[in-house]
């Protein structure tokens, strides 16, 4: 029952998904542009990363090729979960301009309709480009069975790790309407953190990272067993192999705490 | 009880609202925004009436008044902080979801279409989340379209259309899986004269035809004389006149116009149970309470005076709202 | 006077917005914190890369943050309310204004910018200062400087803003520019990565475009990394650029004047 209800809301998703992409359509230059532009940031990002190496050997023990495994992981996890859900950052507008309640008069459930809303593809920008730079580091892996399943699991919940964190932090405007750039610090700065090996940080930000905003598990514990490293930090071997378990409890969490945001809507009116 | 109300008096009321109570938080500064306390207001309180299933009701009252926090709470995007709602059976709030199939919600300057698509991928898109059979969905459409004059329209951008195409559209987008109820707010807002008289008449035909119930807000009170036999006024956030149309003008004092047009000019008039209100040349404005009889007072001014012609001005019910409001008790805040 | 009046008014707009102000300096201070340790690190491996030692380089970090906004380097500010009025066809009442559409939008924008600077540009340094005992300025002359560098930084991107937003008179709508020119500032500005760290001919050639008058000029001003001759031509690159620019936005806006007249707005 519950599997037919979730199936079901996927398929509305897609459905209020695609007219957006038809919309966006009908201007074709903006579209390409604002494609190409998110994929230049990106872009430059990674050759950021790059140019710091002309000035290193290694970041704290890491080679470019390591680095560059985190960078894309970290980097196609965040385009995935942006790509899908990314609209979830402008709750707080669609509470002021009234959208909000035009989707609360309608049948399909409000996160999916908040999620495709505004669907955009031009986030293939960013997309494209990390999966360009994970290929590129995946030919530097020494490719097990095991190591092939720890990858997609890692990708997969690195996704849902993500979801879980622009959701929950944009349920943050629920109380307050004008602090989209609070969840910026965390979707987005999550995926900065995770370019770098987490052992540049000190002890106490890795272990913030790995209980608290659970991002540490998107890719640094998986591309350690990837890359067959011993923990530098000493953490719990099992860790490497926790990720989805890491995705689903952020998962849950930030759709308890989307429950609660609606709540407080629907019981303030504002 | 409206007179549709009590011929269907047997059924359970399609929407039941018992002493629904409404107040929100404000935090509001004091001492020249030094400190800041926190308030409660009421926005809605001891509010109740009931309506069946075929009904045409206006809801209006000013701006401020409780109008758009009580459809909030009908449609369950609010939940009331006291007192009862139900609609077609439902609890609102705990059944927002399911209550959505069931009714439709036109907000009069807030499309809900897709602004660079023709019309017609909207009302696809709907048919989709509202699960209407394709055979229910061709009618429905097809019905529609013909009514509202929307054919040549279908496959024009949204973008395109002129404002009141735009709304015919919303309308119909509101309509499509056949809801029991429809609330308009402000459907014929910025609209033309020809463009107003064509949507009164699709809702008057669609509530001949199917039966829906029609709960509307507006300003324009041509909506209301044009569609509704009932109407509630409210304002400070409770109702403060639930009845025919026509009842209003008793409640509200009004008063009708006698204009009088004498031979020569002279000074005010003098009858019993009239006062003079304007005089202007040899023409004077008479006015006395709705309700009393004209007859008596032609006679009294034809028996004093040389009349050249004589005509009744019915009483114009925006200044009868106007009335009502202004007596309504100013609401004592914090 | 009507362009102080202007200004005061953008500063005001922009200061009743309280929990995004909040919001943006903790979203800054978290970049600041996740860069200083990359930072860190890098320079711990090689200390004296691009001629900084560590503190110059965690000190560059938060100075890149508490201007990230004031600079507007992303886009936006007033250039986006001059963006909407082309789409909508009102900025047709602003070319027959007497007063100079671009001195109207620099105003206002330095108004802006003057909100941002006390808020966003303030709180993030504070932070560094607190944290990460990020260096100040070592004397009353580099804090001049400085200050000086920064308008100038605000001119410079209000121009290159003012001609992305312009190319709304052809396109209508900016935002695919507005995100290309984003992406070329965060590289360029040394807003990604201090720009004396990029190798080569990359590195003359980013010191050399109008970008780097966003953050890496006023960065080295307030570092002292220019002194004597060396900050007057630093600050003279600022000044070229924001002449060139200038002028460039009053010839683009003739351009569009005359499409506007021909086409009828």
């Amino acid at each position: 029952m519950a599997e037919a209800g979730a199936a079901l809301h996927l398929r509305s998703y897609f459905q209020i998904a695609w007219l957006w992409i038809r919309a966006a359509w009908q201007y074709p230059t903006s579209f390409v542009l604002l494609a190409l532009g998110n994929g230049l940031i990106t872009g430059l990002d990674f050759v950021g990363l790059w140019i710091m190496f002309a000035h290193l050997d290694d970041l704290k023990g890491f080679t470019l090729h390591e680095v560059a495994l985190l960078y894309g992981s970290a980097s196609l996890a965040l385009a995935v979960a942006d790509t899908a859900i990314g609209s979830v950052e402008r709750i707080g507008t669609y509470i002021r301009t009234g959208r909000l309640d035009q989707m609360l008069t309608k049948p399909v459930p409000l996160l999916v309709q908040v999620c495709a809303d505004q669907f955009t593809l031009r986030r293939l920008g960013r997309l494209t480009q990390a999966a360009v730079v994970f290929g590129w580091a995946c030919t530097y892996v020494d490719w097990t069975p095991l190591r092939v399943l720890v990858a997609v699991s890692m990708l997969l919940s690195g996704g849902l790790v993500f979801f879980g964190l622009f959701v929950g932090f944009s349920c943050v405007q629920f109380w307050t309407t004008d602090a989209t750039e609070f969840a910026n610090a965390f979707t987005y700065g999550g995926a900065t953190v995770t370019q770098y090996p987490l052992n540049i940080f000190p002890r106490e930000v890795l272990v913030g990272l790995t209980f608290v905003i659970p991002v540490a598990f998107v890719n640094w514990y998986p591309c350690l067993y990837l890359l067959g490293r011993s923990d530098p930090a000493g953490m719990p071997e099992a860790f490497q192999f926790a990720s989805p378990l890491a995705g689903v409890l952020t998962m849950a969490a930030a759709l308890l705490v989307w429950r609660s945001g609606v709540r407080h809507y629907t019981s303030t009116g504002s | 009880m409206s007179v549709t109300g009590s011929v269907r008096s047997a059924q359970a009321p399609l929407i039941d609202v018992r002493d629904l109570e409404r107040t929100f938080d404000v935090r509001r500064r004091v001492d020249g925004g030094r400190r800041r306390v926190r308030d409660s207001v009421l926005a809605v309180h001891d509010l109740t009436f009931s309506v069946q299933a075929g009904e045409m009701v206006g809801y209006i009252g000013p701006n401020g008044a409780g109008k758009s926090t009580t459809i909030k709470m009908l449609t369950g995007i609010l939940v009331p902080t006291g007192g009862h709602v139900s609609v077609a059976g439902l609890d609102p709030s705990r059944d927002r979801v399911e209550l959505a199939r069931r009714i439709g919600v036109v907000f009069g300057q807030r499309s809900t279409l897709w602004w660079d698509l023709p019309l017609r991928d909207s009302f696809d898109l709907l048919q989709k989340m509202y699960r209407i059979s394709p055979a229910r969905y061709r009618d429905n459409l097809g019905r529609f379209v013909e009514l509202l004059d929307l054919g040549d329209q279908l496959d024009t951008p949204v973008r395109q259309l002129s404002l009141g195409q735009r709304m015919r559209g919303d309308i119909t987008a509101a309509l499509l899986h056949d809801p029991e109820v429809l609330y308009l707010d402000e459907p014929t807002i910025g609209l033309d004269v020809v463009s107003k008289g064509r949507l009164r008449e699709f809702l008057r035909a669609l509530n001949d035809e199917r039966g829906t119930t029609l709960l509307l807000t507006t300003h324009d009170l041509q909506d209301i004389e044009a569609l509704c036999d009932r109407v509630i006024v409210i304002d400070h956030g409770t109702s403060v006149y639930d009845g025919p149309l026509a009842g209003l003008h008793v409640e509200g004092g009004s008063s009708r116009t006698l204009v009088v047009d004498l031979v020569d000019e002279a000074p005010p008039v003098e009858v019993p149970g009239a006062t003079v209100r304007r005089v202007e040349g040899p023409r004077q404005w008479l006015s006395f309470p709705a309700d009393a009889s004209a007859a008596p007072i032609v006679a009294a001014v034809a028996a004093s005076y040389d009349v050249a012609d004589l005509s009744i001005q019915e009483p114009d019910i925006e200044d009868v709202i106007r009335e009502l409001y202004s007596r309504g008790a100013p609401e004592p805040l914090g | 006077m009507v362009h102080v009046a202007v200004a005061t008014r953008a500063f005001r707009r922009y200061s009743t917005y309280r929990a995004a102000t909040l919001a943006g300096i903790f979203t800054n201070s978290v970049f600041g914190v996740i860069y200083s340790f990359a930072y860190l690190a890098l320079w711990s491996a090689n200390p004296t890369a691009g001629g900084y030692d560590a503190q110059d380089a965690v000190t560059y970090v938060w100075l890149g943050q508490a201007l990230l906004m004031t600079i507007a380097l992303w886009g936006g500010g007033a250039t986006d309310d001059l963006a909407e009025r082309i789409r909508t066809g009102d900025v047709a009442i602003d070319l027959y204004r007497p007063v100079g559409i671009v001195g109207w939008y620099l105003a206002s924008d330095l108004g802006r910018a003057a909100y941002h600077l006390l808020t966003r540009g303030v709180g993030p340094t504070l932070i560094g200062f607190l944290v990460f005992h990020i260096s100040l300025p070592s004397s009353p002359l580099t804090a001049l400087a400085f200050a000086v560098s920064l308008v100038l930084a605000v001119v410079v991107s209000f121009a290159i803003r003012f001609l992305v937003a312009s190319s709304a008179f052809w396109l209508l709508d900016q935002s695919g520019v507005k995100v290309m020119s984003g992406a070329f500032a965060i590289f360029f500005s040394g807003m990604m990565l201090p720009l004396v760290l990029f190798p080569g001919w990359l590195g003359t050639l980013a010191r050399a475009l109008p970008w780097a008058s966003y953050v890496q000029v006023p960065a080295d001003v307030w570092l002292g990394k220019h002194t004597g001759v060396d900050l007057l031509a630093a600050l003279g690159f600022q000044v070229l650029w924001a002449v060139v620019l200038l002028v460039a936005c009053q010839g683009v806006l003739r351009l569009a004047t005359r499409k506007v007249v021909v086409q009828g707005g």
